[in-house]
């Protein structure tokens, strides 16, 4: 036992989160009792969040291949072909825990972590997406949070002039003690010249650089595999604190490297640092590596060899390096100002050995720590309240009597409101490329040098996942494809963050399971191939869970940029479709939460058949050049759907009259239901015919609505013959209530 | 020798960060705190053993990088 | 032409006044390195917005002391013309190029969204493609905007015609409801006494091709190249 090293006992054991049955593991690998450090760098690696522990056996059922996929999961970002020799890579990653106990530097190291996972692959960041979930807005707590958090990712993302085009924020008081703070990254990269998180070549130089090492955030991979609970605001030291000016040095620095063809491998030190880093380099050559702490750049004096392996300081990097090519490395780095230091050689033994002042402080097989974890088949069952969730009884549920009044409610209910308080705070055009700023149904960012164009998406209703996790999983799966077509673009990667609570859990490992099974199927049949993902277990408070959370994060191609689609209403004149079918679909809806106070029953019907003819439908409509505009049916159904298409253009407002046919459903089903697979769009009157014919040739119902004209939205419900009028509302009180409505709630007036 | 320096805006010139503070305090019940300024503060190590000869450095860093003496006042205590 | 893009830790809009000038444009763009002590062979330098050194302690502070700052204090000095866009603006402030100095925006978030702006002097080299009085619709991203001076400065730069562009609303009036970040005076542009020293906090290089909705912004890129021609055509002659 080296000195001033604390002996293993069962209490450091159990403080480091392993179980007795995982030290057992650790004790036949090694042969013998590990020290201090190993034990740490066991926790950490071994940890849900670095290791997958509960989830592996699950994840592995997910479609991860098809034609375009250049590089599925398993490496720092996945990535996926776009033609012309380039590749659009992406990620999305969590940074919830760290986000609750500091809200700006947990949402900003969350993007300066995935903005890494992007540009290690040789891939420049060209677009940030976010995905949030808070309580609600009356708590000063939650608007505290969402304050922080906007300003954190603003912060580091403005700073990295990577533009935020998008996402989506959700409120629900279930999130209170466990906001999400999930962050997508998209770049583009050549397709032979990905780089990968690998340690090959024996004798190659191992080379630190970024900022330098110091004790913030030991441990905070355990902490994203723990469960909240009240002692949690005093964990605040572990919490990291970005530099974004250094990390935008570190991503020119790594793009100079990369063009400049000195590298072997490269990965960023995220989750467990110097360990995870090192250990899955060299794991997944095959090889060993050895480190020499006594050169790594230190922030702090009297740091230990535990200590170096297990921070989380922000804006590092390790590469290996060709051999011969250390100096130019060194060169390079030291241009852009950043700290860098040969820290070790790639060895033939496949063990990570650590050595401090010529000691050897750490001895573990790299594979051991990097793939050869814990694997849980966790216990799943479905919870004993599953069946009251999904009971509802409507007859117990009035209709609609005052229908403007529950769309002004609907507008204003922050989740639907405009989100434009948050994203004026992100630059989202710096790059010059975007072509569909946040407010439409999907950012889409061009590709210069190229007519080509990306769409992205992020998308989860997760109290459909809570009613029904598998019809969930499907739905939001459906949704995000659903939002990239309606902007011109065809499907072609997805990247998936899924946040659930305790996996120990059968009720919850059920949810998951679940949420994958409908994954896969929606999945499947769309032919979207998953290239990366992370999953967040822990997610619950005082034994409270949040819902069932897996957030889709969606890529679709647009070829002809000039083809891209917008959600609003163009011109006078124009006619109203409605595409696909109206169904009593009241059930985990918006409406039946916000005006009815309740979130129950099964959430909308879904065929995946219906819907892909939809999809096809539309996207062939767009790229023929038949419509105007096209807008998701979502949360608060068609009402909300062509109010949203009437105020949310930059170039103003336009009105519409609109009757819609009731049948056999009620007024709020037919105005709010949130009916899948339909999607309104606006057309040239002279397109009309076509536009039907195509409809009807392809299979889909669809049915001329009404007229964009005047300056007010007014709705009808025909019965038989009867017309009533529903809904009559000037749209720039419509726009006053749905633009202005977050700002308010958060200013609390 | 340490120096410890403070940056704040001119008096006359509109400090919203200020502002917001103050009225944060008062919503917290804090009815008697007025006039928040927010500046900044920064504490070097100087290699000089002469006070004077650190205060006419200190002087300068501040004129020259620390403070914008447009809009900012500075004062340093040395020790 | 031969452009200069001062690229500084931290600009982050360097390719993208590059992108304008060369892949649109047509002409020639040379990346100034920040520790470039010669502008030599330029015909003119921008320095582009961004967060150069991080925006740490004031905008632009740590930058104005780049070796390149004396080298484009010089070229300023001959003459030569120089934009500052965004946080280029800030530098040029700090380095005593132009007068005044940027507080945080009053809202004190960061702001970004598509302004107008009205041009109050058509007659620099800047701005000779736009009529006196013309509107533009332009974005502006920054936390810092809010730009201050000095009473008897103030009226120095209204008395010149140095105020090359104010925050107005889309049909022209200078309001202060329109202001993004409580400048004085809606200022959002200014310029030297020479009119060879530009510096403005809306983007102009994001709003040059119409696939990105607006092209109000080209107009300043291509009075400013033409202006370049014209002294070259008039020195051969």
């Amino acid at each position: 036992m080296q000195a001033g090293m604390p002996p293993i006992t069962q209490d450091l054991i159990a403080q480091h989160n392993l179980t007795s049955e995982e030290y057992q593991k650790i004790l036949a690998i090694l042969g013998r009792e590990p020290n201090f450090t190993e034990l740490g760098m066991f926790s950490v690696m071994w940890s849900e969040h670095c290791s997958y522990k509960s989830s592996r056996v699950h994840l592995k059922k997910l479609p991860t291949t098809g034609p375009r996929v250049v590089q599925g999961p398993g490496e720092n970002a996945g990535a996926v072909d776009i033609g012309e020799g380039l590749c659009a890579v992406f990620k999305m990653e969590s940074h919830n825990h760290p986000s609750f106990i500091e809200p700006y530097q947990g949402a900003a190291t969350g993007v300066g972590g995935i903005l890494r996972d992007i540009f290690t692959m040789g891939a420049r960041p060209i677009a940030l997406l976010d995905s949030l979930r808070f309580g609600e807005l009356h708590s000063p707590k939650n608007r505290h949070l969402v304050k922080g958090v906007v300003s954190g990712i603003a912060g580091y993302g403005n700073c990295m002039g990577v533009p935020t085009v998008g996402g989506e924020i959700v409120f629900n008081d279930i999130y209170a003690l466990n906001p999400l703070v999930n962050v997508f990254c998209l770049g583009i990269a050549k397709k032979d010249k990905i780089f990968r998180g690998t340690a090959a070549g024996v004798g190659n130089p191992v080379i630190y650089f970024g900022s330098k090492t110091g004790r913030d955030g030991i441990h905070g991979a355990t902490m994203a595999s723990d469960s909240f609970d009240d002692t949690s605001e005093q964990k605040r030291p572990t919490v990291q604190v970005g530099d974004p000016f250094t990390e935008k040095l570190l991503l020119e620095a790594c793009l100079e490297l990369m063009e400049r063809d000195l590298l072997v491998g490269i990965q960023d030190m995220g989750a467990a640092g110097l360990t995870s880093s090192s250990c899955e380099m060299a794991s997944r050559a095959g090889n060993g590596i050895e480190l020499d702490l006594t050169v790594v750049p230190r922030r702090e004096p009297g740091m230990t060899p535990y200590e170096i392996m297990l921070s989380e300081s922000q804006e590092r990097m390790l590469m290996v390096a060709k051999a011969g090519k250390e100096n130019e490395c060194v060169a390079v780095c030291q241009k852009w100002d950043l700290d860098v230091a040969v820290v070790g050689k790639v060895t033939a033994d496949g063990i990570l050995r650590v050595l401090d002042q010529g000691t050897v402080v750490a001895e573990i097989p790299a594979k051991a720590l990097a793939d050869d974890g814990p694997r849980y088949e966790r216990p799943y069952q479905p919870p004993a309240y599953q069946d009251m969730l999904t009971n509802l009884n409507y007859d117990l549920i009035p209709d609609t009597k005052d229908a403007n009044a529950a769309l002004l409610t609907l507008l204003e209910s922050p989740t639907i409101a405009s989100k434009r308080w948050v994203y004026e705070q992100y630059d989202h055009m710096v790059r010059t490329n975007t072509m569909v700023r946040p407010g439409s149904d999907a950012a889409v960012v061009r590709i210069k040098g190229t007519n080509k164009a990306v769409a992205m998406t992020v998308d989860c209703n997760s109290r459909y996942c809570l009613l029904n996790p598998y019809e969930g999983a499907r739905l939001a799966v459906a949704e995000a494809a659903r939002n990239l077509v309606c902007s011109g673009a065809a499907p072609i990667g997805l990247t998936d963050c899924l946040n659930f609570g305790n996996p120990e859990r059968p009720d919850i490992m059920w949810q998951f399971v679940m949420a994958i099974e409908g994954m896969k199927d929606a999945c499947e049949r769309f032919q979207i191939p998953i290239v990366s993902g992370n999953v967040s277990f822990y997610n619950e408070t005082n034994g409270l869970s949040i819902y069932p959370t897996p957030m889709l994060g969606m890529v679709g191609l647009i070829e002809d940029a000039e083809r891209t689609m917008t959600q609003w209403f163009k011109s006078e004149g124009d006619d109203i479709i409605l595409l696909g079918h109206t169904r009593e679909d009241l059930g985990g809806s918006e409406y039946i939460k916000v005006v009815q106070a309740r979130e129950q029953g099964s959430p909308p019907y879904l065929n995946l058949d219906t819907e892909k003819a939809l999809q096809d439908c539309v996207l062939s409509l767009i790229r023929g050049g038949f419509l105007q505009s096209a807008h998701d049916c979502s949360d608060g159904g068609v009402a909300v759907a062509l109010t949203e298409s009437c105020i949310s253009g930059p170039e103003g407002t336009r009105g519409a009259v609109v009757t819609l046919t009731k049948g056999r459903l009620r007024n709020d089903a037919v105005l709010f239901g949130e009916s899948q697979s339909r999607v309104v769009v606006s057309v040239k009157p002279s397109h009309r015919h076509a536009v039907l014919d195509h409809a009807r040739s392809m299979g889909v119902p669809s049915d001329v609505i009404g007229t964009v004209s005047g300056d007010r939205l007014v709705i009808s419900v025909k019965n038989e013959e009867i017309v009533d009028g529903m809904i009559d509302q000037p749209v720039s009180g419509l726009l006053d209530r749905w633009a202005c409505a977050l700002e308010r709630s958060l200013n609390h007036v | 020798m340490k120096a410890k320096i403070h940056v704040t805006l001119k008096q006359g010139i509109l400090d919203p960060q200020g502002k917001a503070i103050e009225h944060a305090l008062d919503s917290l019940g804090f009815k008697k705190a007025a006039n928040v300024r927010v500046g900044k503060y920064m504490e070097l190590d100087i290699d000089q053993t002469d006070k004077a000869k650190a205060e006419a450095e200190v002087k300068a860093m501040c004129e020259k990088l620390l403070a914008n003496t447009i809009i900012e006042e500075y004062r340093y205590e040395l020790g | 032409m031969n452009i200069g893009v001062v690229v500084f830790p931290g600009s982050n809009c360097d390719h993208d006044c590059a992108h304008v000038v060369k892949d649109v444009l047509g002409h020639d763009v040379t990346m100034v390195w920040h520790k470039e002590a010669s502008l030599a062979g330029l015909d003119a330098v921008i320095l582009p917005g961004g967060f150069s050194y991080g925006d740490y302690l004031r905008t632009g502070a740590i930058a104005r002391f780049s070796p390149v700052m004396q080298a484009v204090k010089q070229f300023a000095g001959d003459g030569g013309l120089v934009l500052g866009i965004c946080n280029g603006f800030q530098i040029l402030l700090e380095a005593g190029l132009l007068p005044g100095a940027m507080l945080r925006n009053r809202s004190l978030h960061f702001v970004c969204k598509d302004v107008y702006v009205r041009v109050e002097n058509a007659a620099t080299p800047f701005t000779s493609f736009y009529k006196p009085g013309q509107i533009l619709r332009i974005p502006v991203a920054h936390a810092d905007g809010n730009y201050y001076t000095d009473p008897v400065t103030l009226a120095g730069l209204q008395a010149n015609a140095q105020v090359t562009f104010r925050y107005c609303t889309a049909d022209g009036k200078v309001v202060p409801e329109v202001n993004p970040n409580g400048s004085l005076d809606n200022i959002a542009g200014i310029c030297n006494a020479g009119g060879n020293v530009l510096g403005m906090m809306p983007h102009p290089e994001r709003c040059v091709e119409a696939v990105l909705g607006h092209d109000d912004g080209r107009a300043l890129f291509q009075s400013m190249l033409t202006s370049l021609e014209q002294k070259k055509l008039a020195v051969v002659r």
